[in-house]
């Protein structure tokens, strides 16, 4: 397809702009000026509207493929919540920080505040802080007031621990914050074994960060014997609740032992994953850790919601304003449809269709680690590596196939790994479908390996070549 | 009734599914979860239909109150929103999507961020841009970050035009780090030029200033370019994109890194975010960019196509060494700001800026007119301006807003030196008859206590 800067046409104009009611200004002097306007498009709208149309039907998206995308969790969006968000689209973030006005924003305040309600009952937390604008942003900040606590304590320390399974993001976050890394290898039932991690432990280690269910998908039973090594070292524990989906009502982490949690709201909240954003990250504390919570924080007075903005003992801001807000009407109204129950049910769902998942597909590919899961399962295409199939290339198989591929090469830990979350959404039939295809791609790989190289084959492009994209690093159009 | 959970399987599939998986019941499932872990609550409100759902958050939204016409900005602008916007970017093709691993399914992703990166190197004169950050503060900050990866070296030098929220976000991501952070007064709104050189030195990894400032002052930036670089250090500048269609751009005034808030560019205000941030440099320092980058290249038969490139400054590779924590942009946001620079076109994108001075100056010379209120800014301004009242601006702010008009950000809680001191912003959404409104009922709030 044409860029849309290869159908510009001088002179065509798309959106009109209204007539001024006011007398036209002085131009700026030239040294202000800019020489030439920005080479924009030069489009009429319904060359706009057809691009754009035409570009979104060369997506893979929930709402018209299967998305079993592990660790992500693509589930249905619902519909409803999109019309909520648009209730507040007009209210300016500044109002309640004018003298008088936080009259004007007792709804917008009021609502993020619920939802911290909600989120610190779901997940046993005292208080929730919604700023963060994005799951590793919330990592980010979940380190930062750790790092705010030692200090305040006094304490000297130099180390964060992440299991080797853990999300790329966990690491890099806590390096952002200055902290260096221990790494504690995977035990061989797939999880972060203690006596591992008591012998990693010392003063110096500020917090151990955890995904539990683990990226594996697995549900690590010794997390409170973890949490309990790690506050005896006085380092705090990190839950990293982007698997969060498979435990509602099932278990609380603050209730285990944790001290500090984000939630990704784009994943078990479902909120729409908008191609890649926005996202929204609110952070979860205990109580030892409020004093260092994010500014402007909420706080409920008699008279209404207010904002405290002075707390000198805050990490500060670690966005302009309230986080991502619409995003967060978008999980507060799911919360709402959902309530009590339909929670516990999406949970339930959840784990059993990725239990069904993994039993009717373990016949076909490895499963390193094979024990019931929680809400995603793990498979390596090891076996059909001995054929010179890779899971790179069962994913292009599958998106010939109409599916967008599961997660794969993820977790490093394991070989060639296709990491599959149904979520509670899918239907019996729409994963019944995908497991047959999975089938013939294992067969496939037996009787005709070399059929997956062309592979995918029914779309706008084969398979990219990705060394020369970051070769040539062309990544703004050059022509027109 | 029962709530709505959205799960579409049956009881009697329930049970089937059980029985391959060789599970009597769904509890079961949850066995690896020993029962002292078991959570001690759950206390939830039961769940309700969609039509209750809205009419609960309609009655959360109406404790906002009436509207307010917004002289406001400060980071989050009202500007116009083109229909298209929103019907494009609300194909659910592109808003169910995730981020695009798997390329040759999400060309239509793909492709519109090459021309939403295209469009912010156009707009900013910049060589190469990202996919887009969170928002306009913590690119500011990543734009620090990156600096110091780009020079090596370990200290900032930050102007007090930066809107004092990101000065704010700034020393947050800044903490934890060994960096040293040099703050420079502004001067009568603008850039204090002598101020800021002399705290430039050898061991600076970058100038960071905000163009037009926090004030409103427009600055040609060509010269403390000139004197950054003649010490080895970069120049960073966080620009208002709307400001870039009149405004000079960064890449004319030799800037080496420019960061904004994408907001204007077709997202709601909707209570601060989601928004978008966008970050444009050198090709020189690509390598040292944080975030996704997406790249032209081509399949087997020469057919042109866009993936993820240089994914191996990121934190899915590098981890720990990874250039940012960064993991996801805010690809919706940042397609409605293409949507929208799309639609307006070239022509469009300047006339909407000049409409923008035009108002803005319409509003100056009324609101400065009124006894007793001066103009702060020495120089040229967009569409905010300084003034200073002859009485604390928190009070004129608190009856004015009674009144349903915000007219402007008082500068006495983050400077208090500057009390009596008020940013207007006028966007070109706001009329003649709110300006004149709006300086008939400042006039009359400083005649009426008796200035």
């Amino acid at each position: 397809m044409n860029l849309i800067y290869e159908q510009s046409v001088a002179g065509r104009r798309g959106v009109r702009l209204p007539a001024s009611d006011v007398p036209a200004a002085d131009s700026l002097p030239v040294e202000l000026l800019r020489c030439e306007p920005a080479e924009l498009p030069q489009v009429s709208e319904l060359d706009t509207v057809r691009h754009f149309t035409n570009l979104s039907r060369r997506n893979y998206s929930v709402d018209t493929h299967f998305y079993p995308l592990g660790s992500c969790t693509m589930k249905y969006n619902v519909k409803a919540v999109e019309n909520a968000a648009g209730l507040f689209a007009a209210e300016h973030p500044l109002l309640p920080l004018l003298p008088g006005g936080l009259e004007h924003a007792q709804g917008s305040l009021g609502l993020l505040h619920g939802l911290g309600l909600a989120l610190a009952e779901i997940t046993g937390m005292d208080e929730v802080t919604t700023q963060p604008l994005a799951g590793a942003h919330g990592e980010m900040t979940g380190i930062m007031l750790i790092a705010a606590y030692h200090r305040a304590k006094g304490n000297k320390k130099r180390y964060v621990v992440v299991p080797d399974s853990s999300h790329g993001t966990n690491p890099a976050s806590a390096a952002m914050v200055g902290y260096e890394i221990i790494t504690i290898p995977t035990a061989p039932y797939g999880d972060m074994d203690p006596e591992l991690f008591r012998a990693a432990m010392s003063d110096q280690v500020a917090a151990v960060m955890m995904t539990c269910p683990n990226t594996l998908g697995l549900f690590n039973p010794h997390i409170r014997e973890i949490c309990d090594i790690a506050h005896s070292f006085d380092a705090l524990c990190y839950y990293d609740g982007a698997n969060l989906n498979a435990i509602m009502g099932k278990v609380r982490p603050g209730d285990v032992g944790f001290d500090v949690i984000h939630l990704n709201l784009h994943k078990t909240f479902g909120t729409p994953h908008g191609g890649g954003g926005p996202g929204s990250g609110p952070v979860g504390v205990k109580e030892a850790l409020i004093p260092f919570l994010p500014v402007p924080r909420i706080v409920k007075k008699d008279a209404g919601f207010a904002l405290e903005t002075d707390n000198s003992t805050s990490i500060g801001r670690t966005a302009n304003f309230f986080g991502n807000f619409g995003v967060m009407v978008k999980a507060y109204a799911y919360i709402l449809l959902l309530g009590r129950e339909g929670l516990i049910r999406v949970s339930e769902q959840a784990v059993l269709n990725a239990n069904y998942m993994m039993a009717r597909l373990k016949g076909y590919y490895d499963l390193p680690y094979d024990f019931t899961c929680m809400h995603e399962c793990v498979f390596s295409a090891s076996r059909q590596v001995k054929q010179g199939v890779h899971a790179l290339d069962i994913a292009k198989f599958l998106i010939d196939k109409g599916y967008h591929p599961p997660t794969i090469y993820f977790p490093l830990i394991v070989k060639d790994a296709i990491m599959i979350e149904p979520t509670e959404t899918e239907s019996r039939e729409t994963m019944d479908l995908f497991i047959q295809v999975m089938i013939e791609a294992a067969e496939l790989a037996e009787s005709d390996p070399g059929a997956f190289a062309a592979l995918p084959a029914t779309m706008p492009v084969s398979r990219l070549d990705e060394t020369r994209a970051a070769r040539s690093q062309n990544v703004c159009f050059a022509g027109c | 009734m029962s709530s709505a959970d959205y799960c579409p399987t049956t009881p009697q599939e329930v049970r089937e599914m059980l029985e391959v998986i060789g599970a009597a019941t769904v509890e079961d499932l949850f066995a690896p979860i020993p029962s002292h872990l078991r959570a001690a609550s759950f206390d939830l409100p039961p769940g309700m239909s969609e039509f209750e759902m809205l009419d609960t958050l309609k009655g959360v939204a109406a404790r906002n109150g009436q509207a307010v016409t917004p002289f406001i900005g400060g980071g989050c602008y009202d500007h116009l929103i083109p229909a298209v916007v929103d019907h494009l970017a609300g194909r659910a093709e592109f808003y169910t999507a995730y981020t695009p691993y798997q390329p040759e399914c999400s060309q239509g992703t793909l492709q519109a961020l090459f021309e939403y990166q295209t469009a912010i190197c156009r707009i900013t004169g910049m060589e190469v841009a990202n996919a887009s950050l969170y928002d306009g503060a913590t690119a500011l900050a990543e734009a620090g970050l990156m600096a110091l990866r780009a020079t090596g070296r370990r200290r900032l030098v930050i102007d007090g035009g930066v809107s004092p929220f990101s000065r704010q976000v700034i020393r947050t991501y800044l903490a934890n780090l060994d960096v040293e952070i040099m703050e420079v007064v502004s001067l009568n709104g603008g850039i204090d030029r002598d101020a800021l050189l002399a705290a430039l030195n050898d061991v600076t990894a970058a100038i960071l200033v905000q163009n037009p400032t926090f004030y409103g002052t427009v600055e040609d930036l060509t010269a403390i370019a000139g004197a950054a670089h003649g010490q080895g250090a970069l120049l960073v500048v966080s620009a208002y994109p709307i400001s870039l269609g009149l405004v000079k751009s960064p890449g004319e005034m030799g800037v080496d890194i420019v960061v904004g808030d994408g907001q204007p560019l077709g997202n709601a205000m909707s209570f601060g975010g989601p928004s978008f941030g966008f970050i444009g440099s050198l090709k020189k320092h690509i390598r040292n960019m944080p975030g996704r980058i997406v790249g032209e290249t081509a399949d087997g038969q020469g057919r042109r196509g866009f993936v993820l490139t240089l994914q191996a400054r990121e934190q899915h590779i590098k981890r720990q060494k990874a250039t940012s924590n960064i993991c996801s942009n805010q690809g919706l946001c940042a397609l409605k700001g293409l949507i929208f620079l799309t639609s307006l076109g070239k022509e469009g994108f300047r006339e909407l800026a000049t409409l923008n001075r035009d108002k803005s100056e319409y509003a100056k010379g009324k609101l400065s007119a009124i006894p007793g209120v001066s103009l702060v800014n020495s120089g040229e301004t967009f569409n905010e301006f300084t003034l200073r009242l002859p009485r604390s601006a928190d009070q004129v702010v608190a009856s004015l807003l009674k009144m349903g008009i915000a007219p402007g950000f008082p500068l006495g809680s983050s400077e208090p030196e500057l009390a009596e001191c008020l940013v207007v912003t006028v966007t070109e959404k706001r009329t003649k008859a709110e300006i004149d409104e709006l300086a008939n009922l400042l006039g009359r709030e400083l005649e009426t206590v008796g200035f």
